[in-house]
């Protein structure tokens, strides 16, 4: 059941029994926005429709879509590709699975807009490994859809053709990063590949290539649906529409949730849509785009809105739109030596400062949470930080910096305690030392 | 054992199939290998090899990618592996109880099988089930929120052989009701 606070577009039809069925989808209207393009519009002006929505990519960077489609020149001669992001790894995001699982065929209806737009004719899926449930789910539907005509040779009776092609993953973060992923579509290990050239003009076997998240073109069906201009009118000035957050932590309800960007604050989204916090606890920071977004405080940050400008004017990034929360019972240098940890096994160990950086960074976290930091510790973290940033082949390296930065700026009292006393300030690892 | 009766007729010809859906054969190589494991349980050397001839690659670049992606076994894992989350929406809510539960309760450490060769027990990273922390997949399956009642249940239920459980959840079965 949708929370009565949400704003359903994406997820409108969501709950709809049987949805994922090609049969209830069609009934329902599906696939219809989709054909009348084919009908009605030029290409072109669909790129200038979508550009219009306001669309932004749901993926992390937040890149108008609109205009990521525009720069896909013409005249190269060589096929064009789109790549679907469906290796959804960041920490704390679980909504791509949700849409494979539930609403496979709204994502395929978005894919077949994305690629009428650009001049697409062969569209792949990369779906993690991990996520077999969803892969059966699209395979299932990709079948449907051929099937009834609806990929292939002459789609929905014009001369247009489109080909989906389903892939699976084999397991690595990294691969989840564009130039990393066309490295692994390709059949080698997921490394990250120089830029430029950019995908737009070299991307998958050195030809043309956009590559959105399942989110993004899965919010495509329902903007045409509802028409450009109303899903315009929804949102702020320059985050426009709905979009998905995973909600997670420690919070009574935990969830996945469609909201209206910039219309909702971290303190309503804890307390009205999360079910307020676990155990009656006090919320102390919040991560408010995914394992690579720099901290927040709950304390200086309840007000911040949910949308792309008044996170990042809070020194973070709306990211893939995980929000996870934590509590005041929660050791900050735990936490972060969690969340290192996660990327000095995910670096890819292409490029030695985040290979070694990582590396480092988890060795003296995990020396201060065990009691054996010395205060010149923090001033060693901030010089790998600062020796990292900027200077990774991709942008991995920076976000492994992330949680070590933004943990010492609001917790620093906590590394210090660490150091001095040999134990938690805060929470069960606090009572180790009770009475000494 | 002969590499030829690795993989059989039936799954080199699907194999080949695969080869043919994409621009380059070559990008077919981890769906290869997925189809591989899930004939064999997982990945030996040999098939390896077998497989680098059918794709006209040197042996060692298979073995390369083997080790580069995490969910190729190479070696014989338990009929139930049980994958758990240690990312941070699992941390927070307790994934180091489930890994101390299972350990006890399996009585084998992180990346050991039991002895009757029924599970496996490994650490994951994040497995985008965030929402339903703390979580672990059962071979392809997720199992989310838990508890030691819950992590019982499923492991009395898996030794008595029900091996449909965790039910799967896809879009087609109806929406749960509430
Ligand atoms: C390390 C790393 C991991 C990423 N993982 C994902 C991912 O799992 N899914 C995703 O859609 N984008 C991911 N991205 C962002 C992609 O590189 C890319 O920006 C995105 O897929 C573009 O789609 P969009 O414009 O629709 O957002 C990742 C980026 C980095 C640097
Ligand atoms: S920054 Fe890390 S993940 Fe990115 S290329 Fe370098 S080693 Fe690989
Ligand atoms: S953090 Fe455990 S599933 Fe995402």
């Amino acid at each position: 059941m949708p929370h009565p606070q949400e704003k359903r577009i994406l997820f409108g039809w969501r709950d709809i029994k049987d949805i994922g069925s090609l049969k209830v989808y069609r009934e329902k209207g599906g696939y219809d926005a989709w054909l009348k393009l084919l009908k009605e519009k030029q290409p072109a002006e669909v790129i200038e429709l979508t550009k219009a929505s306001g669309l932004r990519g749901r993926g992390g960077a937040g890149f108008p879509t609109g205009m990521k489609w525009s720069f896909v020149p013409n005249n190269l001669g060589k096929p064009k590709y789109l790549c679907v992001n469906c290796d959804e790894s960041e920490p704390g995001t679980c909504k791509d699975r949700e849409i494979v699982e539930h609403i496979p065929h709204q994502l395929l209806e978005g894919i077949g807009i994305a690629c009428y737009a650009v001049g697409i004719q062969k569209a792949f899926i990369y779906i993690r490994g991990e996520m077999y449930e969803g892969y059966l789910s699209l395979k299932k539907a990709i079948e449907e859809a051929y099937a009834a005509g609806l990929f292939g040779k002459k789609i929905g009776g014009s001369d247009f053709e489109c080909d989906i092609v389903l892939h699976r993953g084999a397991g690595a973060y990294i691969c989840g990063e564009e130039s990393a992923l066309l490295s692994s579509l390709e059949g080698e290990r997921g490394f990250p590949r120089l830029k430029p050239p950019f995908p737009a003009v070299s991307g998958l076997y050195a030809c043309p290539t956009v590559i959105n998240n399942v989110e993004t073109l899965a919010t495509l069906p329902p903007i045409f649906r509802m028409g450009v201009e109303e899903y315009a009118k929804l949102g702020t000035d320059k985050s426009k529409g709905t979009r998905m957050v995973s909600l997670s932590g420690h919070v009574n309800n935990p969830s996945n949730f469609e909201i209206e960007l910039g219309k909702v604050n971290f303190k309503q989204l804890i307390e009205d849509f999360g079910g307020g916090m676990r155990h009656g606890k006090k919320c102390k920071a919040i991560i408010p785009g995914g394992a690579s977004a720099p901290w927040l405080t709950m304390e200086q940050h309840g007000e911040v809105t949910l949308d792309f400008e008044a996170i990042a004017a809070a020194r973070s990034m709306a990211g893939s739109g995980a929000i996870v929360v934590m509590d005041e019972d929660t050791c900050a240098v735990g936490a972060a030596l969690n969340l290192v940890e996660f990327f000095h096994e995910e670096s890819c160990g292409k490029c030695s400062p985040c290979r070694e950086g990582t590396q480092w960074l988890t060795q003296i976290l995990h020396r201060i949470e065990h009691g054996q930091g010395k205060m010149e510790d923090l001033k060693l973290l901030d010089e790998i930080c600062e020796s990292m940033l900027g200077k990774t082949f991709c942008p991995l390296g920076d976000s492994a910096t992330v949680p070590v930065s933004s943990s010492m700026r609001y917790f620093r009292d906590e590394y210090e305690h660490h150091i001095k006393e040999k134990c938690c300030k805060v929470g069960p690892g606090a009572k180790k030392t009770a009475g000494v | 054992m002969p590499t030829q009766e690795l993989l059989s007729p039936k799954l080199q010809e699907r194999i080949k199939e695969l080869m043919a859906s994409y621009p380059k054969p070559q990008s077919a190589i981890l769906m290869a290998l997925h189809l591989i494991q899930e004939e064999l349980g997982w990945v030996p050397e040999p098939a390896q090899a077998q497989v680098a001839e059918l794709f006209g690659m040197p042996p060692q670049d298979v073995t390369t990618l083997v080790s580069f992606y995490y969910m190729y076994h190479r070696k014989p894992v338990g009929r139930y592996v049980l994958k758990v989350c240690k990312s941070i929406s699992c941390y927070l809510c307790g994934s180091q109880n489930v890994i101390d539960h299972l350990e006890k309760k399996l009585d084998i450490k992180m990346g050991e099988t039991t002895a009757d060769g029924q599970f496996s027990l490994v650490g994951s990273e994040c497995l985008a089930a965030c929402t339903g922390a703390p979580c672990l997949q059962v071979n392809d399956r997720f199992y989310e929120n838990c508890s030691q009642e819950r992590l019982d249940e499923l492991l009395s239920r898996l030794r008595g052989g029900d091996s449909h459980f965790p039910p799967a959840n896809v879009s087609w079965q109806p929406p749960k009701e509430s």
